[in-house]
């Protein structure tokens, strides 16, 4: 490691040779380095930070990486299109239905297949329960951080009814793996359909309790309010996206800019931060989940009938139940499963929406059933890169409170 | 050829090598030592104002004379398109010149490219390996004669499908 950071050359014989200012002490100023990490609470999995400090005021935020590196990306170069699925999901594992859905969209993107109406819907409606669950995730951890932490009850208490609604979709609560190429594994049922709406129903109710803890409670709006500012022209020249980059003021949202699945067929707006502060961000992010609600219930009035994948048997699985009976299906089911699939040659790049901000996967293929170069445009890792800008001159106190302002999960970060 | 293509070419004619249009994404390929110049162009030009550096990874391609490339994806909020600028770096001479003074997102993702695949970046405020730690010396973990299973102290696991007993 290197020297500077270790700064043992502050500690000695400093007993030694203490100077003497008219019979006292001289006051004896030195800059404080701190280092936070890698197991700390609030650092949203292992992330280590060096702070250089002087008094309470941070100068300096140097942060360490790669402490949950795990090499997706070449962990990807070996993998067939299908069996990537899975490692999409332990990116940002608080939200990988959206991880699933960024990465078949740009294999999809690449094999130029159709997708069908259902499916288009089913997938908005999951990764916008995705996104409640991951704002709401969001909102009870940052809370948390900061000391408020009743909130994190309440938050957790809707994403439960979430995860037991994904686990009655897929089997799954936490890393899901139900979007295929083509389509998405299983159907939506009925009774998932009147699950939802009816936690629809109470839902906005549940936004304005969150309100009501954090809203009047001064300790959170002075923690908050004017803490970790940027402005608009660092948050684009920083590459911020998602509400980091809206809390700013910035209209830049993938599902408005390009949009894909269902989101140009129902109504909703994009709400827009003014001062860039954590306030706002946190403000975004609130009146997101009411936007995903009102997307997810347009989402299941106008839901059609349909197939739920592609009808392109080189992708996708034949149904379960003929798999079951009918040998030529089972061959069928096999060869896809062992083998993949032929992407043509190529390449992409396809942004989507995650809750943390863009989630951007760049696949150049050289034809064959394994990507040569998969790249992850992770979000959270961007977002570091902004870290030392934002933490500058704040309180050693806010340091938690920065943090959990971006959404990072270092899954997704260090990938 | 498109547009944006085409005012890179007007501009740039030193710098500009080709470009490529498929699945509705352009990429134009740039000589690395103007690589700067080009990016500071479509940055500051008014009508092209790529103000966000989306990504910057790199691709290795072992068995051809330029082996590296690096690739830059490029955002206008304003204009709302999408340019891909793509520039070959030779293995024996490894580097490029660092866009961080243009983009400051820059700054971690060109760590990431030096650490993972060795290309190092002039210029650049602070290059050190950002995912490996800094006394990682077993090499390039994205370049494609890296093992997957990595090596060093890996390569001293015993494999246990060689001993059937």
């Amino acid at each position: 490691m290197q020297d500077s950071v270790v700064g043992l050359d502050h500690y000695g014989d400093d007993d030694a040779d203490i100077e003497l200012v008219d019979g006292k002490p001289k006051k004896r100023v030195e800059d404080l380095l701190l280092n936070m990490g890698p197991q700390h609470p609030s650092t949203h999995g292992v992330l280590r930070i060096v702070l250089e400090m002087e008094g309470e005021i941070i100068v300096k935020a140097t942060p360490y990486l790669g402490y949950l590196h795990r090499g997706v990306e070449k962990l990807a170069e070996n993998s067939t299109y299908s069996q990537i699925i899975p490692l999409t999901d332990r990116l940002d594992y608080t939200a990988s239905m959206t991880n699933n859905y960024a990465f078949v969209r740009s294999v999809e993107k690449l094999l130029q297949v159709e997708i069908p109406e259902r499916a288009e819907y089913v997938r908005t409606i999951v990764a916008e329960m995705q996104r409640l669950a991951g704002h709401l995730f969001w909102l009870g951890t940052q809370s948390l951080d900061i000391g408020a932490m009743t909130v994190f009850f309440y938050t957790f208490r809707e994403r439960e009814a979430l995860l037991d609604l994904f686990e009655l979709l897929c089997g799954a609560r936490l890393t899901m793996s139900y979007f295929r190429v083509g389509g998405v594994d299983r159907d939506i049922t009925q009774e998932i359909v009147d699950r939802l709406y009816q936690f629809l129903e109470t839902f906005p109710e549940k936004i304005d309790e969150y309100n009501t803890l954090l809203e009047t409670n001064r300790i959170w709006m002075s923690r908050t309010r004017d803490i970790a500012v940027i402005s608009a022209k660092d948050a684009v020249n920083f590459g911020l996206t998602g509400p980091a980059l809206r809390g700013s003021g910035v209209n830049y949202d993938v599902r408005k800019a390009e949009p894909y699945g269902a989101y140009d067929k129902v109504e909703w707006e994009v709400p827009l931060g003014k001062n860039g502060d954590t306030y706002d961000r946190y403000w975004i992010r609130v009146e997101e989940m009411r936007q995903s609600a009102k997307i997810i219930k347009q989402c299941l009035d106008q839901l059609p009938e349909g197939r739920i994948a592609a009808d392109v048997p080189s992708l996708t699985y034949p149904p379960r139940d003929k798999v079951e009976t009918d040998m030529e299906s089972l061959i069928h089911h096999f060869m896809i499963a062992t083998e993949g699939f032929e992407v043509p040659e190529g390449e992409v790049y396809c942004g989507t929406e995650a809750p943390k901000g863009e989630l951007g996967f760049y696949i150049l293929s050289q034809g064959g059933n394994k990507p040569y170069r998969l790249r992850i445009r992770p979000p959270s890792f961007i977002h570091m890169g902004a870290f030392e800008h934002m933490a500058k001159g704040y309180m050693i106190a806010d340091i938690v409170t920065i943090f959990g302002t971006y959404d990072i999960v270092m899954g997704e970060c260090d990938r | 050829m498109h547009d944006i293509a085409l005012k890179i070419q007007e501009a740039h004619p030193k710098g500009f090598i080709s470009a490529h249009e498929a699945f509705g994404e352009l990429s134009v390929t740039v000589d690395r030592n103007e690589i700067v110049n080009v990016c500071r162009f479509v940055l500051e030009d008014a009508s092209l104002d790529f103000d966000m550096l989306t990504d910057l990874c790199s691709v290795d391609f072992p068995n051809e004379v330029l082996r590296f490339e690096v690739i830059y994806q490029l955002y206008s909020l304003e204009k709302n398109h999408r340019l891909r600028l793509k520039s070959r770096v030779p293995e024996e001479d490894c580097n490029i010149d660092s866009v961080v003074e243009l983009w400051r997102s820059a700054n971690f993702m060109e760590r990431e490219v030096y650490d993972m695949m060795g290309i190092s970046f002039n210029n650049h405020p602070d290059l050190r390996r950002i995912m490996m730690t800094e006394d990682y010396d077993e090499g390039y973990p994205l370049r494609k004669d890296f093992p997957v299973e990595g090596r060093g102290w890996r390569d001293n696991f015993e494999n246990l499908s060689d001993d059937p007993g």
